[in-house]
This record gives C-alpha cells, sequence and structure tokens, in this order.
C-alpha cells in the first residue's frame, strides 16, 4: 500500500492510528481521580509531541542512515521559527506561508552549514555543526537584533503591515494563526462519562503534517538514496572505489533533515507565533539527539517514540511537586512518609532531568537499539513464550514464515 | 599500445624514493602481475593509478586518457575497479545490496537522487545482482548480513561487486593475502573462470608465486621502487635478476 513494503505499512498505519487518536491514548485517566495529572492529552503538549516527532524524524533521516551526528540541529528549528513569525508579521496569519517559508529558509541554511561542516566526518562534523548552532544562537541573541528581536524573542504586535490579512482584529486585538480561517487555537471538548477528550485543530493539521513528514521518511528509507546513505555510514572507501561521490548524498540528506527541522521550527510558531533565540540553543540541538537514540536511531518509528517520551517526562513528570508527593504517600507514618518524599524528591519536579538521564543511560546501556529494541525483545519473548504454550505442531507451522 | 600505460613516473614521500622511473604497459585481455618484496612500491604504484596517490613526475593512462589527478570515483567511473588486500564490502547491509550498489554506480553515474524510487522495483538490476551472484556462487547468501560472512566469501563478494560493473580493467591487491590454502586454491579457479569467460584486463599485486604463476600472462617484477623485469611466467622463473631479488631473498 502506498508504494510500501508490507512491514513498513503496517508501521505507517500504526502510526496514522496513535496520531490521530491521541488526544484518547494520551487521556487514560478519568479527570477526577489522582492520577488525572498523568494525562497529557492537552493541545498545547500533544503539538509538542508530534512537532518534535518531526524534528526527530528528520534528525534521524541525517544520523540513522548516514551516522554523521549533527550536533546543532537546532539552529534549523531556530531558523524555521523566525522565518515563520516574520510571515506572520509581514503577509498574513495563514500558517501555510509561514510553514514553507521556514521550510525554505532552513533548507538554505542548511546547504551553507553542510557545504562546510560536510568536508569533516565524525566528531570533527560534530564539533564544526554545534559551532553553527552556537553561531546562530548568539547572533540571534545580539547583533541580528533587528531581525529576531534579541533576548526577548520575536513576536507579533498591533503594527504590524500584514500585506494580505489584516494588522488587528475587529475588536482590536492580536489576530491568532489559522488554516484559511481555521483558528490554529480552536478546539472541541468531548465529554464522556468522568474523560474530557481535546480536538484541537492546531494538533490535527501538525499530526497531519507529522503523518506526512513520515510517510517521506519511509519512502526515502527504501529509496536507492536511502541505501546509498546506509553504505555512506557502512564504508566509504569501498563507496568511493565503486564510482560514487558520497559528498552530495550527504549534503543532500543534510538539507532534508534541515527542511525537516525548519517545518518543526515553523509549526512551533504556527501554534504559538513567537520565536526566541533559546530554540537555536545547544540544549536544543542535545535533546534531538537524545530524542533519536533514546527511541532507536536508524529505525523507523524510534525518533516518533523517542520524541514522544521525553516531551512526556518534561511536561509530566515536572509538574509532580513536593504536595503532589504528600499526598501519594500519606498513607505511611508521618516520619516515614516524609523520609519517602524527601528520598523521591529529586527524580521528580524539577529535578526530572535526573530521572531522564538515568532512563536514558539505561537504555543506552542495556537497550542499545533503543526503546524500538526493547519492544521487539518483548514481542520476540511473547511469541517464544505463546509458541512453547501451544506446543510442537504450531511452532512447526509458525517458522517457514519467518 | 596497452589499455594502462605507466610512464616514468616518479614518487618520492620525504626521502624515501617509493618510484622511481616506473614504465609499465599492460595488454588488453591479459592478466598482468606485478610482484616484488615487501617494500618495493607495489601498493603504491596500485594507489597511482586508482587516485589515491599523485606522482610526483610521469604519466598514467587508461585507455589513452590521463587518470592523474582524478578522484577515485571517477576512475571507476572511467571503468577502473579495484579489489582490496582486506575485503572492502558493507557491512552493514545485505549481499543483496552490496551488489545493487556498484549497479546504481554504473547506470546513475557518480550521483543521483532517486529519493521515491523503492530498491525493490528495480526488477533489472535485481536481476543482473542475482545472476552475477550465481556466477560467483553466492546466490543463496543473497539474504546474509554481509559483516557475518566468513573472509572467502566476503572476498567473493567484493570480487561480484567489482565485475557486476563490467569493469574493463580490474586491480586486485594482493587478493589472497591471509588465505587458507582452500581459499586461496578458490580464489584462483574464481579468476581463472572470470577470464575465460569475459573480454577483462586484469593487474594483480601480489605475493604468493603459486597464485601469480597459475594465473599471469605477463611479470613485472618491481625491486627498489624499479621494475627489475618484464617477461613472460615461464622466463621469470628462470630469470637470474628475480632470483636474487624476490625469489633468492625469499629462500
Amino acid at each position: 500500500m502506498f508504494g510500501l513494503g508490507k512491514k513498513d505499512t503496517t508501521v505507517f498505519v500504526v502510526v496514522i492510528i496513535l496520531a490521530l487518536c491521541a488526544p484518547f491514548i494520551l487521556n487514560p485517566f478519568p479527570g477526577n481521580s489522582s492520577l488525572a495529572q498523568f494525562n497529557a492529552g492537552y493541545p498545547d503538549l500533544m503539538q509538542r509531541f508530534v512537532i518534535f516527532g518531526i524534528f526527530a524524524i528528520g534528525f534521524n533521516l541525517l544520523f540513522g542512515l548516514t551516522g554523521y551526528l549533527s550536533f546543532g540541529h537546532a539552529a534549523f528549528l531556530g531558523a524555521g521559527s523566525y522565518a515563520a513569525v516574520w510571515m506572520f508579521k509581514l503577509l498574513s496569519m495563514n500558517v501555510i506561508p509561514a510553514i514553507l517559508l521556514s521550510m525554505i529558509v532552513a533548507g538554505l541554511f542548511a546547504v551553507v552549514i553542510g557545504y562546510v561542516s560536510l568536508r569533516r566526518s565524525g566528531i570533527y562534523f560534530s564539533i564544526l555543526t554545534l559551532a553553527f548552532a552556537q553561531m546562530s544562537y548568539n547572533l540571534a541573541y545580539s547583533v541580528l537584533t533587528p531581525i529576531t528581536n534579541g533576548e526577548t524573542g520575536l513576536q507579533i504586535t498591533l503594527d504590524d503591515p500584514r500585506i494580505l490579512g489584516s494588522s488587528a482584529t475587529a475588536d482590536g486585538g492580536i489576530p491568532v494563526t489559522n488554516l484559511f480561517g481555521l483558528e490554529m487555537r480552536h478546539f472541541t471538548t468531548v465529554d464522556i462519562g468522568a474523560w474530557s477528550f481535546n480536538f484541537s485543530v492546531g494538533y490535527y493539521l501538525c499530526a497531519a503534517i507529522m503523518i506526512l513528514a513520515f510517510y517521506v521518511a519511509v519512502r526515502i528509507f527504501r529509496s536507492p538514496f536511502g541505501m546509498m546513505l546506509r553504505a555512506i555510514k557502512s564504508n566509504q572507501q569501498r563507496l568511493y572505489y565503486t564510482g560514487l561521490n558520497a559528498r552530495p548524498y550527504t549534503l543532500a540528506v543534510f538539507v532534508i533533515s534541515g527542511m525537516y527541522a525548519g517545518l518543526a521550527g515553523g509549526l512551533l510558531a504556527s501554534m504559538d507565533p513567537l520565536a526566541g533565540p533559546e530554540r537555536m540553543q545547544w540544549t536544543a540541538s542535545g535533546e534531538v539527539v537524545l530524542m533519536t537514540i533514546l527511541g532507536g536511531a536508524g529505525t523507523l518509528i524510534g525518533p516518533v517514540l523517542g520524541a514522544g517520551f521525553i516531551k512526556y517526562f518534561e511536561n509530566i513528570f515536572s509538574k509532580i511537586n513536593d504536595g503532589v508527593l504528600h499526598s501519594w504517600f500519606a498513607f505511611l507514618p508521618d516520619g516515614l512518609e516524609n523520609f519517602i518524599v524527601t528520598l523521591v524528591h529529586p527524580f521528580v519536579g524539577k529535578g526530572w532531568h535526573l530521572t531522564l538521564g538515568l532512563m536514558f543511560m539505561l537504555v543506552v546501556i542495556f537497550l542499545p537499539g533503543g526503546l524500538v529494541e526493547g519492544g521487539q525483545r518483548i514481542a520476540r519473548a511473547l511469541r517464544r513464550g505463546k509458541s512453547e504454550d501451544n506446543g510442537a505442531a504450531n511452532k512447526a507451522s509458525h517458522e517457514p514464515a519467518e | 599500445m596497452g589499455i594502462l600505460e605507466v610512464k616514468d613516473v616518479n614518487k618520492r614521500f620525504g626521502g624515501l624514493k617509493a618510484l622511481s622511473e616506473v614504465n609499465l604497459s599492460v595488454a588488453e585481455n591479459t592478466v598482468h602481475a606485478i610482484i616484488g618484496p615487501n617494500g618495493a612500491g607495489k601498493s603504491t604504484l596500485l594507489n597511482c593509478l586508482v587516485g589515491k596517490l599523485i606522482p610526483d613526475t610521469g604519466s598514467v593512462l587508461f585507455d589513452g586518457q590521463s587518470v592523474l589527478g582524478r578522484k577515485p570515483f571517477e576512475i571507476n567511473q572511467m571503468g577502473i575497479s579495484r579489489v582490496f588486500q582486506t575485503p572492502e564490502i558493507f557491512g552493514d547491509l545485505t549481499v543483496m545490496e552490496n551488489m545493487m550498489i556498484p549497479l546504481f554506480a554504473r547506470r546513475d553515474g557518480a550521483y543521483r537522487l532517486h529519493a521515491f524510487r523503492s530498491v525493490e522495483s528495480e526488477g533489472e538490476l535485481r536481476s543482473r545482482a542475482e545472476a552475477m551472484l550465481e556466477d560467483v556462487k553466492m546466490l543463496d547468501k543473497r539474504h546474509m548480513h554481509s559483516a557475518s560472512m566468513s573472509r572467502g566469501d566476503k572476498r567473493r563478494l567484493e570480487m561480484a561487486m567489482c565485475l557486476v560493473q563490467d569493469p574493463r580493467l580490474l586491480l586486485l591487491d594482493e587478493p589472497t593475502a591471509g588465505m587458507a590454502r582452500a581459499d586461496t586454491n578458490n580464489t584462483i579457479d574464481l579468476l581463472k573462470e572470470i577470464k575465460e569467460k569475459r573480454d577483462i584486463t586484469m593487474a594483480i599485486i601480489e605475493h604468493d608465486m603459486h597464485v601469480v604463476f597459475s594465473l599471469a600472462d605477463r611479470i613485472t617484477v618491481l625491486a627498489q621502487g624499479t621494475p627489475l623485469v618484464e617477461d613472460s611466467p615461464e622466463n621469470i622463473k628462470g630469470h637470474p635478476k628475480v632470483r636474487e631479488a624476490y625469489l633468492g631473498e625469499a629462500a
């Protein structure tokens, strides 16, 4: 289906279902239960899941296929955000031109940075990309203030021209981002029993674009181009002596990857029209590396899972404060309760980075293939368990299929 | 004139004269062996032919065109394929994928962005890859992860990858180095078969006299960066200069 193999179609359909049903899947606990704070089905958060999913899918095209570890991908995300906000300021509040421009600007950025950085490989490539990203960050912070509005960040204001739209709404407010009139922030809440599910226009736009981005990535993975990229990772010497020039291939994938990051940046700005230099900072570049490795570099679905995982931690674990902990352990005697809360305290709330760091270490040490490898191991264990239960006859019928 | 003409090539590494006044002519459709003791400049010469090194002076012509200053991938596109001393294959890829890459290189040139076509849909190239694998008796291994194969199989795969491009000149850098006797004999048989089946010119750098004398039509003996003699295998065997410089040293 869709020009994909059987296995890829399955993965693709799973991603579509996950994306479309996210408002349900991420809201498993009834609103009045004590577990409700683990729900993540808010439009804001769901948008972040899919937007960073796009960012990680793009990063994985570069890192997963060629092994070139870019440590400056946030520069493209930031450039995309600035481009989108400028589009909102100058042209109109429609998100389509903004997203298109953000991809073009990030792509041009990637051509320049990639052309220089790809002259080196390995750690030198990583350092070069990091240097470029930090340069962009510092420029955005200081000398480029007329374009980036420096520390404050770029925002839309009432006196922006917006030549195809209006500078202000009829009642004098700042207009909101929309898709041909459909407001991004608009959402419908459906109450079913104790649950309330949010369906947001912005989220579904992001989800649709993520599905498209994922599809393009799968096609690239299975194309001759993707195979060449894996060959570059495997043995560049052999590639050169086979009559192929690796440079245009790596530059092409670097630019594609940069455009994915620009798309993510444009979407971030479309959901919330502001852009600040901190989006280009090295921590943001590091985050996408973590997402990809945590989920499983070089796999199709891994980066999406990794992005969701990290964003979930960032937004949910960070909200568990001492008050919440005390309410959880209230059933314990006072002394013990305080002791346990003190013990757990560094791992939650502001300390969520510690938990994430530990999780990351565990995954890298025990599951080098990331969450995807974890899933595969569980699936294999289940299959083995099942075939043992059903006896040898069933097992025999299973084997030829594999 | 031969398909490969090396004229007055000199190469120095600092104070070391690696090649001095090397002249070599490889005739079309022959197997030309280059032998010599360690440090004779065999590998330096080979690296000058494939674009890895550029000689200080002299010229290297392939089919009348200079290869000097061209990059390895450009030289391959001219029709020269190279087999390395330790097999260089794409270890992360399957055997079949390893075969597809040289075919794409031959069909599409040094660079072409086929981002939306699937590898599976390339029926014609796949059947050519399969035919080649059949020739080297590796068709049953086509789905194998190539890094997990034995050294002998890797060598066969590397040769198949070179041959599937229909090169006009195949350069082999000690193709049997480090191989067991049985694997060496298999490689010799494979090369003999290739020689009979196709119009191909081969230049072999080799240590193993057994391999050289069972394959070569012409032999050039290199010593201290200069060609000592060039003759047929029969004459080389009895040549006093060669015995002195090479065989004598080995004994």
